[in-house]
């Protein structure tokens, strides 16, 4: 599903922020990216979601090197993923409901169809009745479920998040990454970057730890 | 996606850069007043040119061609010739007047009717007013038929007195060359306001993009509520314009009205027709378009997730 090899990336700043790193993540894993701040991990996933390009090394995402798809197939390429973020990225000029839609309605799916797909998101993250709400009356743990929600409704084959619970307390951390464990348990692989190793022992699944851009550790799945 | 589905996601955004315009008043409504004015000045200089172009529709007539026969030319040569003028494609009316007839009407009003009492003879020529047709009635137009009626058989003579037409037809022109170009520079005045507001509704909303384009979206997708939004400032400017005009005709029409009558003329200030006014909205659409489109292009590229 996802293989990074020999891969390299530093910014135009200077900062080498991945040195030569190969993991190989398979279809329908849970895995959790972890490591010290600034150890490249979310670096590792602007890689997988193209907003950024390595420097070097290659790249490979479903049955596709990344090198291979140019500007113009990036945006067909990120409806392939689902995107969670630490500050969820919400409009918050928009009901919850719109937030939702937005990828099915950038995919072009019919208005009835959206409905009912972003309903059926709402309930999985437990948030049903909540489409007309604005994202500022919701909580911080039910603002990071609006954005699993958005990111789920696609039914995208990959989800990735970045720093999920940053913002959350421990109860709500282990709510939102129970979320995705339910989204992994029906085949979606997950890929989740944190540093919260407590959060992650709950889980019992595959770990790769990063230092200094480097792989550290690799637990097999 | 289904054509009534793409049509519907259009419609849908119509309406909600509509919305977005709306959100903000004061400030849509500045934008639509700088670009409306944009396009009330040339619109203005327009009008003008109309209006001065239909108080002269009997200017043709100051193109009158007085044809002056030759002494020894007869009544029926006279005619015939008349008949071969009203022949020509670009004239439109010979009026005959056989010397006697302008001996009698110089007598007449000329006051030296006693004058011409001492006269042995009739020292007037027959005479053709030759009216060239409305097509002809240019100088260069006129150029070629005297230049035809001189190589006539019994012509002596082709006179032209429309200096004072010529001059104001050139006046025209120039005035025409001056809307043109003033109308030319204010419509990419046009394109820049919008472009510039497009500018910076896309830097305030670019969280919002960055979101658009991280869940999958083209740049073609995240630009067409900004090239609607452009849109709909080129035509609330171009109806603003179109106030603005009605405004301005209303407000001079009855003084140019009372000054015409002074001169014993008719003469009514015209404003936009239909035709024209629709013209006008569907251009100022199209310029806050294309506006948008230049804006919206450049700066929706330039603009990545982080």
């Amino acid at each position: 599903m996802i293989q990074f090899d020999q891969v390299h990336k530093r910014y135009p700043s200077g900062r080498e922020a991945l040195a030569g790193v190969s993991f190989k993540i398979e279809r329908g894993d849970l895995t959790f990216l972890t490591g010290p701040s600034g150890a490249g991990k979310s670096s590792i996933l602007k890689l997988i979601a193209l907003i950024e390009r390595p420097t070097r090394g290659r790249v490979v995402v479903g049955d596709r090197a990344t090198a291979s798809i140019g500007a113009r197939g990036v945006a067909q390429f990120r409806r392939q993923i689902g995107v969670v973020f630490q500050d969820n990225k919400l409009l918050f000029d928009r009901p919850v409901g719109d937030n939702v839609a937005l990828p099915l309605i950038i995919a072009g799916v019919p208005r009835k169809e959206i409905d009912k797909r972003v309903r059926a998101a709402l309930d999985q993250v437990g948030l049903l009745g909540k489409e007309r709400n604005r994202p500022m009356e919701l909580s911080a743990g039910e603002q990071q479920r609006v954005g699993i929600a958005r990111a789920v409704v696609g039914k995208p084959p990959l989800l990735i998040a970045d720093e999920p619970t940053g913002n959350l307390d421990p109860d709500l951390s282990l709510e939102v990454m129970r979320l995705f464990k339910r989204f992994n348990d029906v085949g979606v692989t997950v890929v989740v970057a944190t540093h919260d190793l407590h959060l992650i022992d709950q889980f019992g699944a595959r770990r790769i730890v990063l230092g200094d851009g480097r792989v550290a550790v690799q637990t097999p799945t | 996606m289904s054509v009534g589905a793409y049509f519907a996601r259009h419609a849908q955004t119509l309406v909600g850069s509509l919305g977005r315009i709306a959100d903000a008043p004061f400030a849509s409504l500045m934008t639509m007043a700088v670009i409306g004015i944009a396009i009330a000045l040339p619109l203005c200089l327009y009008l003008i040119l109309q209006n001065a172009r239909q108080a002269g529709t009997g200017w043709n007539d100051a193109f009158n061609l007085s044809v002056y026969l030759a002494k020894s030319a007869t009544g029926a040569q006279t005619r015939r010739i008349a008949v071969r003028l009203r022949g020509r494609g670009d004239v439109s009316a010979v009026r005959v007047i056989l010397a006697p007839q302008a001996l009698a009407e110089f007598r007449k009003y000329s006051g030296f009717g006693a004058a011409l009492d001492a006269l042995a003879a009739n020292p007037l020529p027959n005479t053709l007013i030759v009216t060239p047709a409305p097509g002809a009635s240019t100088p260069a137009g006129i150029a070629t038929l005297k230049k035809a009626i001189l190589d006539l058989t019994g012509v002596d003579r082709v006179q032209i007195d429309s200096e004072w037409v010529e001059r104001l037809l050139a006046m025209i022109a120039l005035l025409q060359r001056v809307a043109l170009l003033a109308g030319g520079l204010l419509g990419v005045g046009v394109m820049l306001i919008a472009g510039n507001t497009i500018r910076l509704d896309i830097l305030n909303r670019r969280t919002e993009i960055e979101v658009m384009k991280l869940v999958g979206g083209t740049d073609g997708f995240v630009r067409r509520p900004f090239l609607y939004s452009g849109i709909w400032y080129g035509l609330g400017g171009g109806l603003l314009a179109l106030a603005l005009v009605a405004v301005a005709v209303a407000a001079i029409s009855g003084p140019i009205g009372r000054l015409a009558r002074l001169y014993g003329s008719q003469f009514r200030l015209a404003g936009l027709d239909l035709p024209t006014a629709m013209c006008v909205l569907a251009a100022a659409g199209l310029l806050g378009w294309l506006g948008s489109w230049l804006a919206a292009t450049q700066h929706i590229r330039a603009i990545n997730p982080s």
